[in-house]
């Protein structure tokens, strides 16, 4: 499995190909429609990201050591952008997923979506799925 | 047409310098009239003016810059007496803005006026700050907020409204222009059905003061309410627009300097009106700056401005019917400035986002009307709404780029 950092590289060279903008995009919506399809039932309240414009739904759960996600959106862009993130997290140590450092969403240049306007919810998601990783991280040194 | 063939609005549109600026690359398209409408030149040079030169405390000063300011930040209460037609100077409140305009006439008059099983009836078109103000009121007081429907084309139904107005009925507060869909409210009706039952009227007036001539004698209204942001003027500051016979009887709001007449440890008698309601040193700067904001839209004429609008808002909703899929949210027979809609089953936020990168600002979501959008069963719509400085150019690029949107979202 790559680690999170070589992810990373692999996205930002992927969209270092893409010069306008529109490419840049049809990328990230491509990339939500490659998320693993959720469960209608996971789709709940409770599973909401909190500060985004649209739906967008994430659960975690741990496999063998790793934490795996699972994500879904009502809207095209947040999805790719959940997707984007699942992608760089999933199948992945808590403990890589809280000490290692995300900078893909500046490198490829995303990062205005991370600004604390209330309708841009990539910095919500990002929170929550190291929420998770914190959690299971706890869980395991409780355990451990 | 001919009313507004006299004035050169491209000469206009050169006074707003933020207009010329540009996003992600592309000249900037401003579409978010009804959020925040953008500021003239000398709206931002009285900022300046202001901090430059006579920066001081009002009301109190026997200095010659306290005169000063003191003078300019009274002659906008001047001005918005003789935009709204007051009575008096007196009747006109500073506040921060519509929301705590709002807030003001909920704490201090409902305070005073409603009780258990009192109602207060608002519309289903309100803005939060026209719904939650009284949703906190009654809470606390066991009273009750009663919502008037509206059609399937977002006009209020009046019939409806006339059979909910009763004797446990406190106050009607409606919206005279709705944010998210534009609908105009039939509001000389609205007054007359109240005031036949005794009933005061509070009118949101946050969109209808930068499109519309307001004359609250000729209305007969009780309170109205309305931002300077949204006509031109800095944030920050805003009016409370109530009859005398009505503001002299309610307690102050918020207790502080200026608001007093004479205190001592035991006891403070309050000051007269206004200043009555306006504790506290004020937005000195922006109180200034809204007059040159006042003094600008009136050397264009109001009416000019309306029909002007008009214009653009016909003219971008013949055009946005030629996209296949658009479905226009609130169709009323009389709108203003404002076009809401969806395409096809798309969520508003791609759309916003990509027009975004293509420079154009528009809004997504739910415009602060959550009940609202749950009538139309929709998460939200995307809103262009129009100002006198936007352009059919402007207009035509907008079409262009949101078929460019579907077909990238397709």
């Amino acid at each position: 499995m790559a680690s999170i950092r070589e992810i990373q590289d692999e996205l930002i060279d992927d969209f270092s190909f893409l010069e306008d903008w529109t490419d840049k995009y049809a990328f990230l919506i491509d990339l939500g429609k490659t998320l693993e399809p959720m469960p209608a039932e996971s789709k709940t309240e409770e599973n909401l990201i909190r500060g985004c414009q649209s739906k967008v739904w994430l659960t975690a759960a741990m496999k063998d050591g790793f934490v795996h996600f699972q994500a879904d959106s009502d809207a095209f862009i947040s999805k790719g952008m959940v997707a984007l993130l699942v992608k760089v997290y999933n199948h992945q140590k808590p403990e890589d997923i809280l000490h290692e450092k995300l900078d893909l969403l500046e490198r490829i240049g995303l990062h205005e979506h991370l600004s604390p306007n209330r309708s841009n919810g990539l910095a919500s998601m990002h929170k929550q799925l190291r929420n998770f990783a914190l959690v299971f991280h706890s869980q395991n040194q409780i355990a451990g | 047409m001919a009313a507004t063939a006299r004035i050169d609005w491209s000469a206009v549109r050169a006074d707003f310098p933020i207009l010329r600026e540009t996003v992600h690359g592309k000249p900037l398209v401003y579409f978010d009239n009804a959020a925040t409408s953008q500021k003239p030149q000398v709206v931002i040079d009285a900022l300046v003016d202001y901090y430059t030169r006579y920066n001081s405390n009002v009301h109190r000063g026997v200095h010659h810059l306290s005169q000063t300011a003191t003078n300019a930040y009274e002659a906008t209460r001047l001005k918005v007496q003789a935009l709204i037609n007051a009575k008096e100077p007196a009747e006109i409140i500073f506040t921060k803005g519509t929301t705590d305009a709002i807030n003001l006439v909920a704490s201090s008059w409902g305070g005073q006026h409603v009780g258990p099983g009192d109602e207060i009836l608002i519309s289903a078109l309100e803005h939060h700050a026209n719904l939650v103000p009284w949703q906190m009121l009654c809470e606390a007081k066991g009273a009750k907020v009663v919502v008037a429907p509206i059609n399937t084309r977002g006009e209020l139904e009046m019939e409806k409204f006339q059979l909910l107005l009763n004797e446990r009925t406190k106050l009607v507060a409606v919206s005279w222009i709705s944010n998210a869909l534009g609908t105009v409210n039939p509001v000389k009706e609205i007054i007359a059905a109240a005031h036949a039952r005794h009933i005061p009227v509070l009118l949101d007036a946050a969109q209808a003061a930068p499109h519309s001539t307001i004359d609250v004698q000729a209305l007969g209204v009780d309170f109205l309410v309305f931002s300077a942001h949204k006509m031109l003027g800095p944030t920050g500051i805003g009016v409370l627009y109530g009859k005398r016979a009505l503001l002299d009887l309610m307690p102050p709001y918020q207790g502080g300097g200026d608001m007093i007449d004479r205190v001592t440890f035991e006891k403070t008698t309050y000051n007269v009106l206004p200043l009555k309601f306006e504790a506290g040193t004020p937005n000195i700067a922006d109180g200034i700056a809204f007059g040159e904001a006042i003094d600008y839209l009136t050397r264009i004429g109001l009416e000019n401005i309306e029909a002007r609008e008009q214009e653009l808002l016909a003219y971008a909703t013949r055009q946005i019917k030629t996209i296949p899929g658009i479905r226009i949210i609130g169709e009323a027979a009389d709108k203003r400035s404002v076009l809401s809609f969806m395409a096809g089953n798309l969520h508003p936020y791609d759309i916003g986002i990509l027009l975004d990168q293509m420079g154009i600002a528009i809004r997504t979501g739910h415009h602060c009307a959550q009940p609202l959008m749950d009538i139309f069963e929709i998460p939200g719509t995307c809103r262009a709404s129009f100002a006198f400085y936007n352009t059919e150019a402007e207009i035509d690029y907008f079409i262009q780029s949101l078929r460019k949107v579907q077909t990238m979202l397709s």
